[in-house]
C-alpha cells in the first residue's frame, strides 16, 4: 500500500487533491498551519491505491507518495 | 508501485501563487521534465513579467528575467550565444500574446531553436484580472465588467493557431490543466517541446489552459471544471503542428 505524506506547512488548502482522490482519503483539517491556512490531511487508516492523482494535481507539490 | 516526489529542479520552498493557481503545476512540470531529460546543468529559463515573474525563485537551474513581453527576444540572444544550452521561455498570455506579440511572431518565424511554455489563463493575473487578448467572449474581467463583447473588444486571440502557419515552427500543442489526466498529457507535451530543441528541430510551443481561480471568481475545483466545460470549447486541445 502506498504511503501519502503531505507537507502541511506548504499546503494552501486549495482542496484539489481532495476532489480527485478516487477513494476520498484526503480530508480538510480543522487545524491551521503556520500561515493560518486550513491544510488537508491524509486518512492514516486509508488504503491508498497509489494512483498519484492528488500529487499530480497539487499546485504546491507538497504531496509525496512513497511505497 | 508508482511513487511521487518533488523534482530536484524545483527548490524546496513555497510559491507566492494563490491557492489552486496553475502556475505552481506548470513550474513543477517543467522541473520534472528537466530532471527526466537530465539537462539541469544545461538549461536556461527566461521568466516573464506577470504572476510568474519570480519563477527563478522556484526553479533550481539558471534563469534570466526579461522585460514584459520580451522573453523570446532575450531567449533568442541567449541561445545564439550559447547554442549548446537548452533555452526556454515561460510566459503568460498577456506577456506572450499582448505586449510581446511582435517578439513571439518573429522568433517563431525565424524558427529559433527554442522551447516556449505558454500559460493561457485568459486574464492578466498579476495586475488585477484585466481582460487579455485570450479572454473568452462574455467572460467578465475587471476591465470587461459586462463580459467581453466582440463588437467592442474583438475576439479571443488564437495565437497558437496563427503561429502554426509559420514555416519556422516545428511543434505546437494545446493542453489543459483540467484534471490530473490533462496535467499528465501536458507533461508529455512539455517533454516533447524540450526534446525538439535537443534534436535541433526548431521552435516548439506548448499552450497550457491554466486556472486563475482568483480572477475567474471560482474555487480551484470549479476553475478546473470551467476549463473543461467552457475554455476548451474556445481553445480546442490537440496538436496544431
Ligand atoms: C512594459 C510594461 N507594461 C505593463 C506592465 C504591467 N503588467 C505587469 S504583468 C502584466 C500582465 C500579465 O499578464 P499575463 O502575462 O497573462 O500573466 P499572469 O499574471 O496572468 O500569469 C502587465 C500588463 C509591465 N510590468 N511592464
Ligand atoms: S492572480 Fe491568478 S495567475 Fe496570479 S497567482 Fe493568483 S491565481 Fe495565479
Amino acid at each position: 500500500m502506498a504511503k501519502v505524506i503531505i507537507n502541511v506547512q506548504k499546503c494552501k488548502g486549495c482542496l484539489l487533491c481532495l476532489n480527485f482522490c478516487p477513494k476520498g482519503l484526503i480530508k480538510k483539517s480543522k487545524k491551521l498551519n503556520l500561515r493560518s491556512l486550513n491544510y488537508v490531511e491524509f486518512d492514516p487508516q486509508g488504503e491508498c491505491l497509489g494512483c498519484l492523482q492528488c500529487a499530480v494535481v497539487c499546485p504546491e507539490c507538497c504531496i509525496e507518495i512513497r511505497e | 508501485m508508482r511513487t511521487f516526489k518533488r523534482p530536484e529542479s524545483l527548490y524546496d520552498n513555497s510559491t507566492h501563487y494563490c491557492p489552486g493557481c496553475g502556475h505552481g503545476i506548470a513550474h513543477r512540470l517543467v522541473a520534472q521534465v528537466i530532471d527526466e531529460l537530465g539537462i539541469r546543468e544545461k538549461v536556461i529559463g527566461v521568466a516573464p513579467v506577470g504572476c510568474a515573474v519570480v519563477a527563478y525563485d522556484y526553479w533550481n537551474f539558471d534563469c534570466s528575467e526579461a522585460a514584459h513581453g520580451r522573453a523570446l527576444a532575450v531567449a533568442t540572444a541567449i541561445k545564439r550565444v550559447h547554442p549548446e544550452n537548452i533555452v526556454f521561455t515561460y510566459q503568460g498570455d498577456g506577456d506572450l500574446a499582448a505586449i510581446g506579440t511582435n517578439e513571439t511572431i518573429h522568433a517563431a518565424n525565424r524558427g529559433e531553436n527554442l522551447t516556449v511554455i505558454f500559460i493561457n489563463n485568459a486574464v492578466y493575473g498579476m495586475t488585477g484580472g484585466q481582460m487579455a487578448p485570450t479572454t473568452l467572449l462574455h467572460q467578465k474581467t475587471s476591465t470587461s465588467l459586462e463580459g467581453r463583447n466582440a463588437a467592442l473588444h474583438g475576439y479571443p486571440l488564437k495565437i497558437s493557431e496563427m503561429l502554426a502557419l509559420l514555416p519556422g515552427v516545428c511543434y505546437i500543442e494545446r493542453v489543459a490543466f483540467d484534471s490530473p489526466q490533462g496535467i499528465l498529457k501536458a507533461q508529455q507535451a512539455v517533454k516533447l517541446a524540450f526534446e525538439n530543441q535537443i534534436n535541433n528541430l526548431g521552435f516548439s510551443l506548448v499552450e497550457i489552459l491554466s486556472p486563475c481561480p482568483t480572477y475567474w471568481g471560482l474555487n480551484p475545483k470549479a476553475a478546473l471544471d470551467w476549463i473543461q466545460e467552457v475554455m476548451k470549447k474556445e481553445f480546442p486541445l490537440g496538436r496544431l503542428k
